[in-house]
């Protein structure tokens, strides 16, 4: 297991982000303030989704984790389908880097730019709602193993996809759909009893649940058990994306 | 110890149409400090060749080593000899000269590594463009890039892969010079062209490839002289007697046909004489590799 050449590979991926910033840090800021500005005006005095805590309050940590997640996602999704399609992945292919090497600088990467946007979003919303931080350490072990579960997806997309519109596929009719379905906007609680048991059949509910338990104290299931599903869904995904990648899986011929 | 040792190479890709076979039981070493030449038609395998060695594709049989590192058991290591230019022009569009190199070297392990990208720069006539970003640049200055990538981390091995398709001859120039200093200083360079007289200046052993076997492996002069020496060439408007339009090749106006010695020469001329042929600056010269290589593919045709 050699990590040798990861900490450049890592800080390339984290300037090749940055230097695009606005598109891919300021602008997921922008959109979800807007969702914050809209849905929280909309829905602020028709639903209490936990005891005490007002709709707002309760829509930030949605909102800071769902953009934690898609943009952990984006990065090592894009960064490897466009070298992929542009075939400068060749500089890489070529290197003495390990699989290990690659994958702990593509999801490192990824969780920095997840960790990132979700700062800026929690710094631009803080303000327009009380939040109350009842048990910090949820905040940190979600939002970081949240942001490598979807950095790990994202790698698996991006050596998977072939072309930008399979990657559009990926993002649109697996993330987006698996992301709003998860609990961002409202508490599974509120939903039928059928579609609760469907949520807690996804496992993006257990991140999103787990990151608000750290803010309010009350979350819908044990933060344990999020923790428990969360943490093997990552090690099930970073497993499949180590093998793909030691096998070379579709940039190696 | 040779720098590239290939040992009973098979290369298949299997697709929804069948398989093919690109590469068949390929076999030959690279002697460290040697400039040598891999020729052959499109298609030849030449590039899965160079793709095996790099990394960039598995063999699905036998064994590549470079300086005795295997390519695949001990990847790492043989990868640290290797400075692979590959055919296709590709950069990052994110950065600039300079960075996309200084990124390049730190992936080999390499730091501090700027007094050796300032030569490289210089070197290849990339100076003034070092801050430049890699989209501003011309297809012959990314080219250009494109070596100083493969040379960052000092390699002992270089591999070239058709590094002069469709560029100017400044850059050329440039290069082989460069090249050619490199391989001085004990470098080992393996080249695929299609320019076959820069394979006849530069390569002091040459190995051919057609359909994925070798059917040529020797130095560049035992290859020139051990086939048709000699060669008539001519210029006409005329029709060729059949017996010579049978073995004479013609471009255009210009009509090549090999004489092994002053014999055959002379029944050649006799030929054209007879059938009033009229001929425009006939020469008879040596062959030059391109000769070779014709015949070469010609006579394996059976082996495909």
């Amino acid at each position: 297991m050699s990590f040798e050449g990861a900490w450049p590979l890592f800080s390339k991926e984290v300037l090749r982000f940055w230097k695009v910033g606005f598109q891919t840090v300021a602008a997921p800021v922008l959109t979800a303030v807007l969702y914050l500005l809209i849905f929280g005006h909309v829905l602020s005095d028709r639903v209490e989704a936990f005891p005490g805590v007002g709709y707002t309050s309760f829509l930030v940590p949605g909102l800071v984790m769902m953009s934690v997640l898609q943009n952990a996602f984006a990065n090592s999704s894009s960064s490897l389908v466009q070298s992929k399609i542009t075939g400068n992945l060749v500089f890489l292919l070529v290197t003495p880097l390990s699989h290990w090497a690659w994958f702990v600088a593509y999801v490192g990467a990824s969780m920095v730019r997840g960790l990132v946007v979700g700062a800026g979003v929690m710094l631009v919303t803080v303000w327009f709602a009380p939040l109350r931080w009842v048990e910090p350490w949820w905040i940190l072990i979600f939002g970081a193993l949240g942001a490598g579960l979807l950095g790990s997806l994202g790698l698996i997309a991006g050596l998977w996809a072939e072309k930008f519109d399979q990657m559009a596929a990926f993002q649109n009719f697996v993330i987006m759909p698996m992301t709003f379905l998860s609990g961002v906007f409202y508490s599974v609680h509120s939903l039928p009893a059928v579609w609760q048991s469907v949520s807690h059949l996804n496992p993006f509910f257990y991140m999103i649940d787990g990151f608000r338990r750290g803010f309010f104290g009350v979350s819908d299931v044990s933060p344990w058990l999020s923790l428990a599903v969360v943490g093997l869904s990552f090690v099930m995904v970073a497993g499949i994306a180590l093998r793909l990648l030691a096998t070379g899986y579709k940039i190696r011929s | 110890m040779p720098a590239v040792a290939f040992q009973n190479i098979n290369k298949t890709y299997t697709g929804p149409r069948g398989s093919f076979h690109a590469l068949k039981d390929v076999s030959f070493d690279i002697a460290q400090g040697e400039f040598f030449g891999l020729l052959g038609p499109n298609g030849a395998g030449k590039t899965t060749l160079i793709s095996v060695l790099a990394g960039l594709a598995r063999a699905s049989g036998g064994r590549v080593k470079v300086m005795g590192h295997d390519v695949v058991d001990d990847y790492a290591a043989a990868r640290k000899c290797l400075g692979i230019v590959p055919q296709e022009l590709v950069f990052d569009p994110f950065f600039s000269v300079r960075q996309t190199l200084r990124i390049q070297g730190s992936y080999f392990g390499v730091k501090n590594n700027d007094a050796w990208i300032d030569e490289l720069l210089a070197s290849l006539g990339l100076a003034d463009k070092a801050n430049a970003n890699m989209r501003q640049l011309s297809g012959g200055m990314k080219r250009r890039v494109l070596v100083a990538q493969a040379l960052v981390h000092k390699p002992p091995v270089i591999v070239l892969d058709e590094p002069t398709a469709g560029v100017d001859v400044e850059l050329r120039q440039t290069l082989w010079q460069f090249i050619s200093r490199l391989n001085r200083q004990g470098h080992t360079v393996l080249l695929t062209t299609h320019y076959l007289e820069e394979a006849e200046a530069l390569c002091g052993r040459i190995g051919m490839l057609k359909q994925g076997q070798l059917v040529a492996l020797d130095t560049t002069s035992a290859l020139l002289a051990g086939r048709a020496s000699t060669m008539l060439r001519f210029k006409t408007d005329s029709a060729l007697p059949p017996a010579m339009a049978a073995v004479a090749r013609v471009t255009g106006r210009i009509v090549q046909a090999k004489a092994h010695d002053a014999a055959e020469v002379e029944s050649l001329l006799a030929l054209l004489r007879a059938e009033g042929v009229k001929v425009e600056d006939l020469e008879i010269g040596r062959a030059d590799l391109e000769d070779v290589f014709l015949e070469i593919m010609q006579d394996s045709g059976s082996t495909a």
